[in-house]
């Protein structure tokens, strides 16, 4: 059977189930893979690589103060932040795969993948 | 003393459904041969057989080759009533339910191929609620989702294509 051929057994609805369903899975791609860790860096280097299933809050120190990261109910964000415009602040809660840079304070937090952690497996 | 005699009828729609479940539970066998990469993610050949007693006989005749395709698989390669069992049968049940309701489309605009991929969702999105809530239920499912979905995409759509061939063929109109 040609290629040609094969196309002309789908039905439009078929074209349309077909595309829906690979959206679907296309939108589940990233998902999973990453959002296992939150890492926290301070001037570039990390100050803390975490699970995000543990509730904390973790005060970074910074050159201008303490920017306080909050971990709750597998979700993480930045509480608060001695800089002037509150950027990250206002970021609210991180998404897999999402940033927060408080830019004056020199701190960063990523929710993201890191490596293999039989410990926290 | 009389030996009462309990003497079944079997009509020839027995038969068919019986021959059509042999041949299903064959490829359910041939498969099982197959080494897989991930334990559930196979092509799901069977269902083939499933999807044309489905548009030559209807639903009912395809609830019964599938069901009975489970079962005998399930006795045959030692399954039964384990949780590959309950599995197998989860996702037949899911796959035979959307199939009931889309064997409704109009027939103008989606085809097997369409049915078949549904199906295979149907499938998958059963056995993996099946996995999550009695099997390993706290175990996150997320990171695998897209495997199985797209595992699920790509045997639909094949599945689906042979049907369709074959039902074109009209290799499959013989046996009514």
């Amino acid at each position: 059977m040609k290629v040609a051929d094969a196309l002309g057994l789908l039905r439009p609805g078929d074209w349309l189930v077909l595309a829906g369903l690979a959206a679907v899975i296309a939108a589940l791609w990233g998902h999973g893979s990453t959002g296992d860790r939150v890492v926290i860096k301070q001037e570039g280097k990390v100050f803390l690589d975490t699970t995000p299933r543990l509730d904390r809050e973790v005060s970074v120190p910074g050159p201008l103060g303490m920017t306080v990261v909050e971990i709750k109910g597998g979700r993480v964000r930045i509480k608060s932040d001695p800089g002037p415009r509150q950027i990250c602040v206002k970021q609210g809660w991180l998404g897999p795969g999402q940033v927060a840079i408080c830019l004056p304070n020199r701190v960063s937090v990523e929710r993201g993948a890191s490596v293999y952690d039989s410990l926290n497996y | 003393m009389t030996h009462s005699i309990i003497k079944l009828e079997i009509s020839a729609e027995d038969r068919r459904i019986a021959g059509l479940a042999a041949a299903a539970v064959g490829l359910t066998l041939a498969e099982a041969a197959i080494p897989l990469p991930l334990p559930g993610v196979k092509p799901g050949l069977a269902n083939i057989v499933t999807l044309i007693v489905l548009y030559q006989f209807g639903w009912r005749a395809a609830v019964w080759v599938s069901l009975l395709r489970i079962v005998a698989g399930a006795l045959a390669l030692g399954t039964f009533l384990t949780p590959t069992f309950v599995m197998s049968l989860s996702g037949g049940l899911a796959s035979l339910s959307i199939l009931g309701l889309a064997v409704h489309l109009p027939r103008r605009w989606f085809g097997p191929v369409g049915l078949s991929v549904l199906a295979a969702f149907a499938h998958i999105g059963a056995q993996l609620g099946v996995v999550g809530v009695w099997l390993m239920p706290g175990v996150n499912l997320l990171p695998l989702l897209s495997v199985f979905l797209g595992a699920a995409w790509i045997s639909g759509l094949v599945n689906g294509l042979v049907v369709a061939g074959l039902l074109r063929s009209g290799v499959t109109g013989a046996q009514s």
